[in-house]
């Protein structure tokens, strides 16, 4: 049986109470983090330039973030004379709203043991239920088509301001996110195939062993690193911050954004982040499953989970004080000549590995025949292409 | 549970334009004064490419999750399907419309 | 109770948007409504309980294919109004206008010829278990249309294949670009 243990038995007052319940309690957790990974991206990044970086507004600069925050409610709303009114207006929102509806799908806690689709409830008000806004069957499509909506917020800020460099950028921008989307489809099908389930929180159950039963582990890492770069490219965090490349784009899609509408597409690129880690950690990392030791038992995976999402938001910050921003032929390159046919060929892999696995077949006579038929479509593609250009030399000869 | 994802955008929305009303003033200023412009095909290609990735993640996810149940026969289709699709990635390729120059 | 008032909503989005996508004189607003529409499907699908069909729509038609026109609305730059008089064939708008009222009028047709109503029906999907769309979706793909499937992949590779030729530049052109 999927699906949240909260509907089971019909749904009443209270049902829709909790429900209402954890959505406020998810967007102010996810609020409060997002201006916390402000403070935190800008002090880790002081801290490994030798800078000092914030540090007037509360104690160690905690505040700062805050008070850009209340800064920008008081700065005038520009809107360009050539930009589109109500598409202008409308963009802003997309961003923000898909950035949060695909938090939702990320369970945060609820103990999970090692029997899929029984465990990961907790209990309130004496209802059970699942510690994530929601768990739709699809899961982790919701993730993607969320990813898929959110290239319009960039896509419509950059087209409506009615300027050059934003246009640019936010055309640049969705090619970007559209070729490393393909990629992180890919990637995320590997782990489809490992826990048969696309209900995130199946996913988490299937994980809940131990480390060796991580998705990390049983898919071969290179799922994972696929997600991961495509994760970045996806969020336009550097080194694929090509967009804002203010050298050559001035600021990007958001060039002429002001006080709250940029403030929106701020708070939605630092939500993305820690949407993405938490993620990537309900992916590959177990989400909430981890060992529990005294005391509350529903308190141990929350922990858990925010701290393997912390090693993320501190890995995103890495990259950014640490790699140089690609050239864009570098990363259309990357998305398409690298990641994707890599990703597609693990998948293959994948499911080969799993199928060997539960039929028993033989080892040699699996691979044997793996690399037969990977050696057959190698010599037809070529062959395929070769042909090709032969025909083509032949026509342009003869024009 | 669908309704879930509406709730959510129902309860989120009005938060925002709350916000929104703390700010009085509003004014047409206009820096820079641009025109429209247009973008280049080769953005078109990459459109184009995706739409094809979109669509075979799609038709995987559903034999991802009933990988067991198709067996090595699911196993051969999505093999012909993926090499069929590989196929125009690799003639883009080729053509050198992934060329970003 | 709760599924015809989101048949209500959904549909009024739908028509909004449908109207919208023809009304519109901005083309890039004519796609937002099309986005708009498409939504509005989706909620449909969701509501007979085909939550894997909903997310599809919005994944291969809402995020793929609308940001493809997008990109060739870009990519002419029809922004600025044109004067759509000059282009048309003459024979253009009474052709659209007989498809118009025919396929109004077969609409029409099978509303009244269908006895059931036609809204307001159980899921099909969710009278199973809630994960066996995707299920039951493999299987006819995996059985009844498994040549269909293979073929889709033709499909796409010849519209890949179309858009590179489309794209390229003649090979004429070839050593004066070089030149520069």
């Amino acid at each position: 049986m999927t699906g949240d243990p909260l509907f089971h038995d019909g749904v009443d007052l209270v049902d829709i109470g909790i429900m209402g319940l954890k959505v406020v309690v998810a967007f102010g957790f996810l609020l409060v983090a997002t201006m916390f990974m402000v403070w935190f991206e800008r002090k880790l990044i002081s801290d490994m330039q030798n800078r000092i970086g914030p540090n007037v507004a509360g104690p160690w600069g905690l505040l700062q973030t805050f008070a850009d925050g209340v800064k920008f409610f008081f700065k005038e709303d520009l809107r360009p004379e050539n930009a589109d009114p109500l598409v202008f207006r409308l963009a802003p929102y997309i961003s923000a709203v898909t950035a949060f509806l695909s938090f939702a799908i990320v369970p945060v806690g609820g103990v999970f043991k090692d029997v899929p689709g029984t465990t990961g409830t907790v209990n309130i008000f004496g209802r059970e239920t699942f510690l994530q806004v929601a768990d739709p069957p699809i899961g982790i499509l919701l993730l993607l088509a969320m990813s898929s909506i959110a290239v319009y917020g960039i896509m419509l800020a950059g087209w409506s301001s009615g300027s050059k460099y934003p246009l640019i950028g936010s055309v640049r921008a969705s090619a970007q996110a559209i070729s490393y989307e393909a990629a992180l489809g890919m990637s995320v099908v590997a782990v489809v195939i490992l826990a048969g389930t696309l209900s995130t929180h199946d996913i988490v159950a299937h994980q809940a062993g131990g480390i060796n039963t991580w998705f990390l582990v049983t898919s071969g890492v290179i799922p994972f690193i696929v997600f991961l770069i495509a994760a970045t490219a996806e969020l336009n965090r550097p080194p694929f911050d090509l967009v804002e490349a203010e050298q050559e784009l001035v600021g990007g899609f958001h060039t002429e954004y002001s006080s709250i509408r940029f403030a929106l597409f701020f708070l939605a690129e630092f939500m993305n982040v820690i949407t993405m880690s938490a993620i990537m950690v309900t992916l590959f990392f177990g989400g909430p499953a981890g060992p529990i030791f005294f005391g509350l038992t529903w308190f141990w995976p929350t922990i858990w989970f925010m701290s393997k999402v912390m090693v993320f938001l501190f890995i995103f910050v890495w990259f950014r004080a640490t790699l140089p921003r690609l050239r864009y032929d570098q990363l259309m390159d990357l998305g398409w000549k690298v990641l994707i046919p890599l990703s597609l060929f693990w998948l293959m892999f994948i499911s080969l590995k799993e199928l060997r696995a539960s039929n028993d077949w033989n080892w040699i006579a699996t691979y044997a025949a793996a690399a037969g038929g990977l050696l057959l479509g190698g010599t037809l593609l070529i062959t395929a292409l070769r042909a090709g250009d032969r025909a083509y030399q032949k026509d342009s000869e003869d024009a | 549970m669908a309704g879930g994802m509406l709730t959510i955008a129902r309860i989120l929305r009005p938060q925002r334009p709350t916000r929104q009303k703390l700010i009085a003033y509003e004014s047409g200023v206009d820096p820079v004064g641009g025109e429209w412009a247009q973008s280049q095909i080769r953005y078109y290609v990459f459109a184009v490419l995706f739409v094809l990735f979109d669509v075979e993640a799609v038709f995987i996810f559903p034999w991802a999750t009933r990988l067991e149940v198709y067996g090595l026969f699911g196993l051969v289709e999505m093999a012909i399907f993926i090499f069929i699709l590989v196929l125009g990635l690799f003639y883009a390729w080729r053509k050198g419309v992934l060329r970003w120059v | 109770m709760v599924d015809t008032i989101v048949f209500l909503v959904a549909a009024v989005i739908c028509l909004t948007g449908a109207l919208g996508v023809i009304l519109a004189r901005n083309p890039v607003h004519s796609a937002l409504m099309l986005v708009m529409t498409l939504f509005g499907i989706a909620v449909q699908f969701v509501s007979q309980e085909a939550h894997f069909l909903a997310a599809v729509q919005v994944i291969v038609y809402a995020g793929a294919i609308v940001v493809l026109f997008l990109f060739v609305i870009m990519l002419l730059g029809v922004d600025t109004a044109q004067n759509l008089e000059i282009g048309a064939l003459p024979a253009q708008k009474w052709a659209a206008l007989c498809f118009g009222v025919g396929s109004l009028a077969l609409t029409g047709y099978i509303i009244l010829a269908v006895d059931n109503p036609v809204t307001g029906r159980p899921g099909m999907g969710g009278a199973i278990d809630e994960t066996a769309n995707v299920r039951l979706l493999a299987r006819s793909l995996f059985s009844n249309y498994v040549y269909a499937f293979e073929l889709t992949s033709l499909l796409l590779v010849i519209a890949v294949i179309g858009a590179v030729v489309l794209a390229r530049k003649p090979v004429k052109q070839l050593p004066e670009e070089a030149g520069r």
